[in-house]
């Protein structure tokens, strides 16, 4: 932490402490010029920003004109108070995983991953299970310790609780991308309810994952684990063995 | 620049993708599907929904089908029912809706008329998709073809309304080419929705009255710029046939068409694929629809260095059975993209070696390369910086068609802003390097070269190997995208039949005579 600085009131930092500068880019449906700068300036101030630097203002075709702005804000955050639910990975390699799974468990914890619903996008499902992973993080597929079943892509929640069953699953791996409209928490919720209604929800390690998914949304959702932009594939197979380790029997 | 490629070995890839499609064409011939049909009810012009929402096409298709009537082709029952009814083919599809009769049950004609109306249906058809083709062909004349690369920009709001408003502000900026996403998932839909959408997810739906509304705004806007601005949309999926039908009425000027793309990405059966894609790629030929083929797909999924022959690969499948389907090579738009890992040490020389080998390949085609997607962050500072050296590789090595990259890729579909700083950075950078590529020769032996090299010869020998298993083995065994896919299995395989002995389809009949012929 950067000394002598009181958490209770902190402000975004530009170049000096507490300056409260930040950087805004937004745009208006109205014609560049006079009255278009202006208007974006009443608008900045009245959400509490002063000294407000507007550095480019320009026309982008169809009576739409985008802004930068740069300007000071007058708000703060006591930064003792926030609290976050964030989830818990312990530090596990992938030797340590392999060895804790088969001398505790002794069998291969089954996974089964698929994205759900209307989402097509398997970039970030494929990243977390497929051998290759991601950035040299190797995917689930390669951890000795984990039997691997990626149904891909825009399956139905039910299909994927009927395949868990047939796999016999411990871990569901969910990942959504599309979230434009929510849709995301439509198609989440659904896959909860089934597992709910066919009461495995408590055998069955349930996980989401997605750019927009985090850990607070995906327990208040009724998922045991949400992760994030960023996640790597072994943060996901620390946390499932450790979880897998820790249930009881 | 240019690249030194042993044309012997150019000649050999060309072969032998020749000789993997024509065994696929062979299958493909015997065939039908319940999309094609479906294409021949649209060009007859039957349109709208019943009672129930589902398009009238589906409909009839669907009456014959359930009759066992399919084996004969779909125009032969419309025209019998035109003629026992005096009705034209939409009062006979509206009544077929309605449950009124069936078309397999209507007594059959005396055939020489039937034969005759038939005729005259193809004929009405075909007067009138060229009549559309010539108007647009005429318009790009008129207006001016503007200079390559392209700048081709998505809306994807969900509403064609909204769309039209932000394809405007676009154009205005400079954009060349708008592409409408499809809402997700539609490639599943086993129809095409009917009517003007307002409410999609991540893209609005593909209907005739979207593309209608479109084409209508661009026009307009195009000729307050001065300049020809093409619309473009998606024929992936279970209605290929159908979408390039509606795209070839509609006057769209692209369309998204990809041979094995719905098999690998969207689990659509593979007999359906090829079936549909031929037809599909048809009607693109004869309404000089350029296509776009989704190469660029395999790097989002596999290493884009290990695996670039698998590009090459496809690439010269597509543009084989591009040409089976009649179509000259400026209308093929070769696919490929920038998705090398920013980290890689020299990933520029790569890319640079794999956009000109895509450009050397297809020296009459359109290559179509496409932004960064993979590596892309929530750090949309570095984002744009790995967009403006993709829009480096696409001036200098002369691709035509490029999809301008968002800088808020990955995290939402692009606001009004996004596409602006898109277009000001491509503008920015075309401008800047317009002849860098006449300019510079690459070291005999570099990097450059030697990279190219071997991406082809890679690509060589992988089409040895798919050409002694077949194409459809080759799929089953992952080869591309690193994806399997069975031949039995997947989407839409019970739509696929084979054509009984008295099989007709003279529409496409019509179309192959014409574009073979080079009537055009």
């Amino acid at each position: 932490m950067i000394p002598n600085l009181d958490l209770r009131s902190i402000k975004p930092y530009g170049d000096q402490t507490n300056d409260g500068v930040i950087q805004l880019s937004f745009t208006l449906p109205v014609p560049a010029g006079a009255r278009a700068r202006e208007a974006a300036k009443t608008l900045i101030a009245s959400m509490g920003f002063s000294d407000i630097q507007m550095v480019l203002s320009e026309d982008i075709g169809g009576d739409f004109t985008f802004f930068v702005v740069y300007a000071k804000t007058n708000k703060y955050v006591d930064y003792t108070s926030i609290k976050t639910l964030e989830v818990e990975i312990p530090k596990m390699g992938i030797e340590e995983i392999n060895d804790k799974i088969s001398k505790y468990l002794k069998r291969q914890v089954v996974i089964v991953g698929a994205t759900i619903g209307s989402d097509a996008h398997t970039i970030g499902l494929d990243s977390i299970l497929n051998m290759k992973g991601y950035h040299g993080d190797s995917g689930l597929e390669r951890y000795k310790a984990f039997k691997v079943y990626n149904l891909g892509s825009q399956i139905p929640p039910l299909e994927l609780v009927k395949k868990s069953r047939e796999y016999k699953a411990d871990v569901i791996l969910v990942s959504q991308i599309v979230t434009q409209r929510e849709i995301h928490i439509k198609q989440l919720t659904e896959l909860v309810d089934i597992l709910d209604a066919e009461k495995i929800r408590d055998k069955i390690l349930l996980i989401v994952g997605g750019p927009r998914i985090t850990h607070e949304l995906a327990v208040e959702l009724g998922y045991d684990a949400g992760f994030g932009a960023g996640t790597m594939p072994s943060d996901v197979a620390a946390y499932i063995a450790d979880r897998i380790l820790k249930k009881p029997s | 620049m240019h690249l030194d490629l042993d044309q012997n070995l150019v000649r050999k890839a060309r072969e032998l993708a020749k000789e993997i499609t024509d065994d696929v064409q062979k299958f493909i011939d015997l065939r039908s599907t319940d999309s094609v049909e479906r294409t021949v009810a649209r060009f007859y012009g039957i349109d709208g929904v019943d009672a129930d929402g589902i398009p009238l096409p589906n409909s009839v298709v669907y009456d014959v089908k359930a009759h066992d009537g399919l084996k004969r082709g779909i125009a032969y029952w419309i025209a019998n029912a035109c003629v026992a009814k005096s009705m034209s083919p939409q009062e006979v599809a509206e009544s077929v809706g309605k449950k009124e009769f069936s078309l397999v049950e209507i007594r059959p004609q005396k055939e020489s008329i039937v034969a005759e109306k038939i005729d005259e249906l193809t004929e009405v058809s075909i007067k009138k998709l060229e009549e559309t083709k010539n108007e647009r062909d005429d318009l790009l004349k008129e207006f001016g073809d503007p200079n390559q690369p392209y700048i081709y920009v998505i809306v994807a709001t969900g509403n064609i309304y909204e769309d039209v408003i932000q394809a405007k502000a676009a154009v205005s900026e400079g954009a060349d080419i708008i592409a409408v996403i499809r809402s997700t998932a539609q490639s599943l839909l086993d129809f095409v929705p009917f009517g003007p959408t307002t409410e999609g997810y991540g893209g609005t739906y593909a209907t005739q009255a979207n593309f209608r509304i479109m084409r209508k705004a661009l026009d307009e806007v195009a000729a307050k710029v001065g300049r020809y601005v093409r619309l473009t949309n998606y024929a992936s999926g279970l209605c290929m046939p159908e979408i390039s039908a509606i795209a070839a009425i509609e006057g769209l000027d692209m369309l998204l068409n990809d041979s094995m793309y719905g098999i690998l990405f969207r689990n659509i059966n593979m007999m359906r694929t090829f079936v549909d894609q031929y037809t599909s790629r048809l009607i693109c030929a004869f309404s000089h629809i350029t296509i776009n083929t989704g190469e660029d797909n395999y790097i989002k999924t596999s290493d884009p260095i290990d695996r670039a022959h698998t590009v090459t690969t496809s690439q010269l499948i597509n543009e084989q059975f591009a040409l089976k389907a009649g179509m000259e090579p400026k209308y093929m738009g070769i696919g490929h993209a920038f998705e090398i890992d920013p980290d890689v040490e020299n990933g520029l020389l790569y890319e640079i070696a794999h956009a000109l080998l895509t450009r050397s390949l297809f020296p009459q085609a359109t290559p179509k390369y496409m932004p960064p997607t993979r590596y892309m962050t929530g750090n949309i500072f570095k984002g744009y910086a790995q967009n403006t050296l993709y829009n480096l590789v696409s001036v200098m090595t002369g691709q035509s068609i490029h999809l301008l990259g968002m800088l808020t890729e990955a995290i939402h579909t692009p606001l009004v802003q996004d596409r602006y700083l898109a277009i000001s950075n491509a503008k920015y950078v075309f401008k800047n390097a317009k002849a860098l590529g006449e300019d510079v020769e690459f070291k005999k032996d570099g990097f450059v070269q030697e990279e190219a090299r071997k991406v082809l010869e890679n690509a060589v020998s992988l089409l040895d190997h798919v050409k002694s298993v077949g194409l459809m083995a080759s799929i089953e065994e992952g080869t591309f995208g690193d994806i399997s896919r069975k031949i039995d299995e997947g989407k839409g395989a019970d739509g696929v039949f084979v054509k009984g002995e008295d099989y007709y389809n003279p529409i496409i009949e019509k179309m192959e005579k014409i574009v073979r012929s080079g009537e055009l």
